[in-house]
């Protein structure tokens, strides 16, 4: 399996007024074509600005500081660096290739639109090609089947609609379909579009599994329940079948029940559609249930890199295993780590962790760890390896 | 004390802010100083009343006796604004004071328990509410008689429904917090949950707001001594001191700005005062934005 | 171990307020009929989804809020309440039950005698980052109940904080600090030196860790522990984690939809589920071991509104064994082993 997106050396960085706030440092990070990436760890250890880095979406005092981000397009057969890119191209990439589910579903959600009209909106913006060749095929038939009087009165206008939805299909953003848009009246004869997109929509919800799909999508955000409105977002996301679905703690904010439910769903997108997922999760246990590897973060560095059995069955970096300890599990006496979070103003020198780490050596206080293979498919950054 | 170092680093940080602070300062030293910036002539029994020079109608022009001039009735302008200074303080801390206290009062009753006991509150304010704010308190000098204390009456009783409408907002709002619940569940009784936590968190607009009012209430004290429904005649007032100017603000036409400052000097001395309460108005409210004050 | 609190077909409705009027046009039944009781020195666990009536059901029963009907006995001789129960089911209303009930049921109290038992019972919040007042400093929060109660005063309250903040890990140099500049478990750690100030023999715990990290709930649940043993306290702990419940409480109840529906122990619970919910609240519950992997069984549905609960049994629409008697008749909890009660006509 090749890699769907390499990052190399990237330090992300927060100019704030209390100082400089070092949010992700040096991180190494590969993301491979059809799997589940999982990155874990505890609040403000970097797991967000690392998704928002790949869409290059770090929020204002935040910079990337430096490092690569390379993108394996998988249907240009290219490698294109994504922290070159200018912004016009970053935002085709955006929702596209790369799409993204936030923690809250509320708040990818516009609360004055219907979800199908959101939906239907993101077709509309990314996918004109494919809805230029539904709608052509649609006219297509007309032509070949309408007979009778009203039939022989709007068969000029048939065909003229064949010629723009071709237009449409065949080249990006064409001239007059472009302008005819902008004209009252004859803009009614692109309506098959957005018909064909409303049809698009309802195929999207049953695919994330909302029973009763037609009906939700004439619903507004507010109608619907947590871990539906986190369906519809999905719903969104997956429209235009990214390469590489990212998703933030999508079931932090719902209930035990609905998150199995939730769960299964990205189980299933990764089968069907043969996305990547990076999936964020704060949740050892939900990491464990999902994801093919994952990825260890503490205080803006990555510390473990393996496939799931290898990370949760043997454990190496010292942070990994305190934190796995921490996790109450049924019989097992609880650990803790003595003890705070390093704080991100004045991170310790050398390793992140040293500080807390019941086995540190002089040099892990000078010196940072590189991230090294241990055994195959698993990646340590400590320096007891 | 670090907090208070922070508000008042903020303070002094914002030049506005610190136009208003000067400003109000000057006022308060004119205030406690007026004895001997504006000492009263020997024998003159209340202090609060202009001493007049002649009896014409006629200003006259600033000269080294008079350093403003006198107005109609030949009232000394400088003695008047100097002590009017005193007058316009008393007007504005003991209206604001009164309404404060009565606002907050009924407010946070009716904000905490709510219920009847807001149903009946919120509708009192709603019907003084329902006057033209100055008419009402234009009938209500007329009817207690034109005097400095039928105005302060008149302009405490419509301005406290406001108060007790903001502060009862606020509360509702607090009241909610887990806060207010856990001091329940430690087991403080009504009366402690409103002074220690409820009031605390919901106070400081209605702070703020109380500091942009005494300007105001000035201003309407002034108005209302315009209209001549103020103090008694000669008493040390700006807003009299406007009235007395009300036949002079254009002088004979072959000269018309002649008396300028009989309507002037006073109109400046309100002018600033609303001006710096102002000021300091928008800078405690700067200051006490709960997301400064987290900090 | 004898009975500490004793809580009997206790409701908790709130009105739905609607139209211009304000007049309520339906009830939320948040606890709907929950018989409960909790030992002396027992770690009783209330576990469920958001919505069912837990926070409701704790704040009640620390009286918080005013239950719709039903009673709370709170360290009341056996013999006083089976006479209560005697009279009561007499079903005449008279004098000497209504003094008895006056006397020892607790949701009849109000005023000064809720006070008072606030001595005895705490709460401390869910989330650390709203349950303290902001504009005060953490030394008066700590010595608020002393000084409300009276106990002590001066030097001597000042030495009593001092303890109690040690007592719960934190620095005695922090005293002059407001909440804002302590983190999540920081916070969490003054609210339960708080509620620990009266030295109470009863504390709820309303989802005290969810607002925390995994690590720092590691450390708070120590902490609680270690409190529990030193002061000989009775806790109930509520979470929607049952990994937390398995693993730190003696007996655990399942809510939902303001129903107790199971309660046992939590290795009968987590072993042996007998009522359909629980079983699948189990298998939904993610494992950070991927040995330990139950079969996934994915419950369909959501939770139905607790304004507009389902008849019969309330998890009956997303259970794969209901029956019709399930959709037409409510169950109740019965004993189906040693100390393990479920309401459920099909049990597992
Ligand atoms: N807007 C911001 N200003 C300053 N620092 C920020 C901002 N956003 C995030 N950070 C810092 O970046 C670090 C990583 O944050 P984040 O990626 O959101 O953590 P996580 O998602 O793992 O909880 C944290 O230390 C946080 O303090
Ligand atoms: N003060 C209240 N007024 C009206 N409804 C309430 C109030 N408190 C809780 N509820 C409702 O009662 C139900 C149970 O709430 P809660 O006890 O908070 O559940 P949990 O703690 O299990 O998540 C919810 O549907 C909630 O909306
Ligand atoms: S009573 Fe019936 S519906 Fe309810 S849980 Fe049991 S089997 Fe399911
Ligand atoms: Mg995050
Ligand atoms: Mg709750």
């Amino acid at each position: 399996m090749g890699n769907l997106i390499r990052i190399r050396d990237l330090t992300v960085r927060f100019y704030t007024y209390e100082g400089v706030v070092h949010a992700i440092d040096d991180l190494d990070l590969d993301i491979r074509q059809g799997e589940t990436l999982g990155i874990v760890g505890e609040t403000g250890s970097g797991k967000t600005m690392t998704a928002l880095a790949i869409l290059r979406l770090i929020p204002y005092p935040g910079r990337i500081e430096s490092g690569s981000i390379v993108f394996f397009d998988r249907d240009l057969h290219s490698e294109i660096e994504l922290l070159k890119l200018s912004e016009d191209k970053m935002r085709s990439i955006r929702g596209n290739k790369i799409s993204m589910v936030f923690q809250e579903p509320g708040a990818a959600l516009n609360p004055v639109y219907t979800i199908g009209d959101q939906i239907s909106e993101v077709f509309l913006l990314h996918q004109r090609r494919e809805l230029g060749k539904r709608a052509n095929k649609q006219v297509d038939r007309l032509l070949r089947d309408g007979d009778g009087l009203a039939a022989s009165i709007k068969r000029p206008f048939w065909h003229w609609q064949k010629r723009l939805y071709n237009k449409i299909a065949q080249e990006s953003n064409p001239f007059e379909p472009r302008f005819l848009s902008h004209v009252p009246l004859f803009r009614r004869l692109l309506w098959r579009l957005k018909n064909e997109s409303k049809l698009l929509t309802v195929d999207m919800l049953k695919d994330v599994e909302i029973p009763d799909a037609a009906r939700v999508a004439v619903h507004y955000p507010h109608e619907l329940s947590g871990g539906m409105k986190q369906r519809a977002v999905i719903a969104m996301a997956l429209a235009c079948s990214p390469e590489l679905l990212i998703a933030d703690e999508p079931t932090t904010s719902l209930d035990v029940t609905i998150q199995a439910q939730m769960l299964e769903l990205f189980r299933r997108i990764k089968v069907e559609k043969g996305a990547s997922v990076l999936f964020i999760t704060h949740n050892l246990g939900v990491a464990s249930e999902v994801c093919d590897r994952v990825a260890v973060m503490y205080a803006g560095s990555l510390c473990e890199v393996a496939s799931v059995e290898e990370l949760f069955l043997h454990p190496s970096h010292p942070y990994t295993k305190a934190l796995l300890d921490s996790v109450p599990m049924p019989g097992k006496e609880l650990q803790t780590i003595p003890g705070a979070l390093a704080d991100p103003l004045n991170p310790p020198s050398g390793c992140r962790f040293h500080p807390r780490c019941p086995s540190a050596t002089p040099v892990c206080q000078q010196e940072k760890a590189k991230l090294k293979e241990i055994s195959k498919d698993h990646m340590v950054a400590c320096h007891l390896f | 004390m670090s907090d208070w170092k922070f508000m008042a680093r903020q303070l002094v940080k914002n030049p506005l802010s610190l136009a208003g602070i000067i400003i109000i300062s000057i006022f308060v030293i004119i205030a406690i100083f007026a004895p001997l910036i504006a000492p009263p002539p020997e024998g003159h029994l209340d202090h609060y009343m202009i001493p007049r020079d002649g009896y014409s109608a006629t200003p006259k022009l600033p000269s080294e006796e008079h350093i403003f001039g006198t107005t109609e009735g030949q009232y000394d302008i400088f003695y008047g604004v100097i002590w009017g200074t005193r007058s316009a303080f008393r007007v504005g801390l003991v209206v604001i004071g009164i309404v404060l206290v009565t606002g907050i009062l009924l407010g946070s009753l009716a904000g905490y328990f709510g219920g009847i006991i807001d149903e009946v509150i919120m509708r009192i304010t709603d019907i003084f509410l329902a006057f033209p704010a100055l008419i009402l308190a234009m009938a209500i000098v007329a009817a207690l008689g034109p005097s400095l204390r039928s105005v302060m009456i008149a302009l405490t009783v419509v301005s406290w429904p406001s108060y007790a409408r903001l502060i009862r907002g606020d509360i509702l709002q607090v009241r909610e917090e887990d806060y207010i619940e856990a001091s329940r569940g430690i087991g403080a009784s009504n009366f402690r949950v409103i002074m220690r936590h409820a009031l605390p968190n919901a106070i400081y607009p209605t702070l703020v707001m109380a500091s942009l009012d005494i300007g105001a209430v000035v201003l309407t004290a002034a108005a209302l001594s315009f209209l001549g429904l103020g103090a008694p005649e000669g008493y040390a007032d700006w807003g009299q001191l406007t009235s007395f100017a009300r036949n002079w603000i254009v002088g004979p036409s072959s000269d018309p700005l002649r008396y300028w400052f009989a309507v002037t000097i006073p109109g400046l001395f309100i002018l600033f005062f609303v001006l710096g309460w102002n000021l300091l108005g928008d800078a405690f409210r700067d200051i006490l934005d709960p997301r400064l004050a987290r900090r | 171990m004898n009975t500490l609190i004793d809580i009997r077909k206790l409701k908790k409705h709130f009105p739905i307020v609607g139209g211009v009027l304000r007049r309520p046009v339906g009830m939320v039944k948040a606890v709907d009929g929950v018989s409960l009781t909790i030992k002396r020195g027992q770690w009783l666990g209330l576990v469920g989804e958001s919505g069912c009536g837990k926070t409701t059901l704790a704040k009640t029963a620390v009286r918080l809020l005013k239950p719709t009907s039903g009673n709370i006995y709170f360290d009341v001789p056996d013999e006083v309440k089976a006479e209560i129960e005697e009279l009561q089911s007499l079903g005449r209303n008279n004098s000497k039950l209504n003094s008895l009930l006056k006397e020892n049921d607790l949701a009849t109290f109000s005023g000064s005698r809720v006070r008072l038992f606030r001595r005895r019972a705490q709460l401390v919040h869910q989330d650390p980052f709203t349950s303290l007042d902001p504009r005060m400093k953490i030394k008066n929060i700590v010595a608020e109940p002393l000084t409300i109660h009276r106990v002590l005063s001066g030097q001597a309250r000042e030495t009593a904080v001092k303890e109690l903040l040690q007592t719960v890990g934190l620095s005695a140099g922090q005293l002059n600090r407001y909440p804002h500049q302590f983190s999540g478990g920081q916070r969490q750690r003054i609210a339960i030196a708080r509620a620990l100030a009266m030295k109470p023999e009863f504390i709820a715990f309303d989802e005290p860790t969810s607002a925390l990290d995994v690590s720092v709930q590691a450390q708070i649940l120590n902490l609680l522990k270690e409190l529990k043993s030193e002061f000989g306290l009775t806790y109930l702990y509520i979470t929607h984690e049952l990994l937390i419940a398995e693993s730190v409480c003696d007996y655990i109840a399942v809510m939902y939809l303001g129903k107790v529906v199971e309660m046992g122990k939590p290795e009968e619970i987590f072993h042996t589920p007998r009522h359909p919910y629980s079983q699948s609240l189990v298998a939904a519950t993610p494992v950070p071991d991927p040995k330990r992997r139950v079969g996934r069984i994915v419950l369909p549905g959501e939770v139905p509104s607790p304004a507009n609960p389902p008849p019969g049994c309330t998890f009956h629409p997303r259970c794969s064994r209901a029956s019709q008697e399930c959709r037409e008749l409510s169950p109740a909890l019965e004993l189906v082993g040693n100390d393990h009660y479920v309401a459920c006509f099909h049990p597992l």
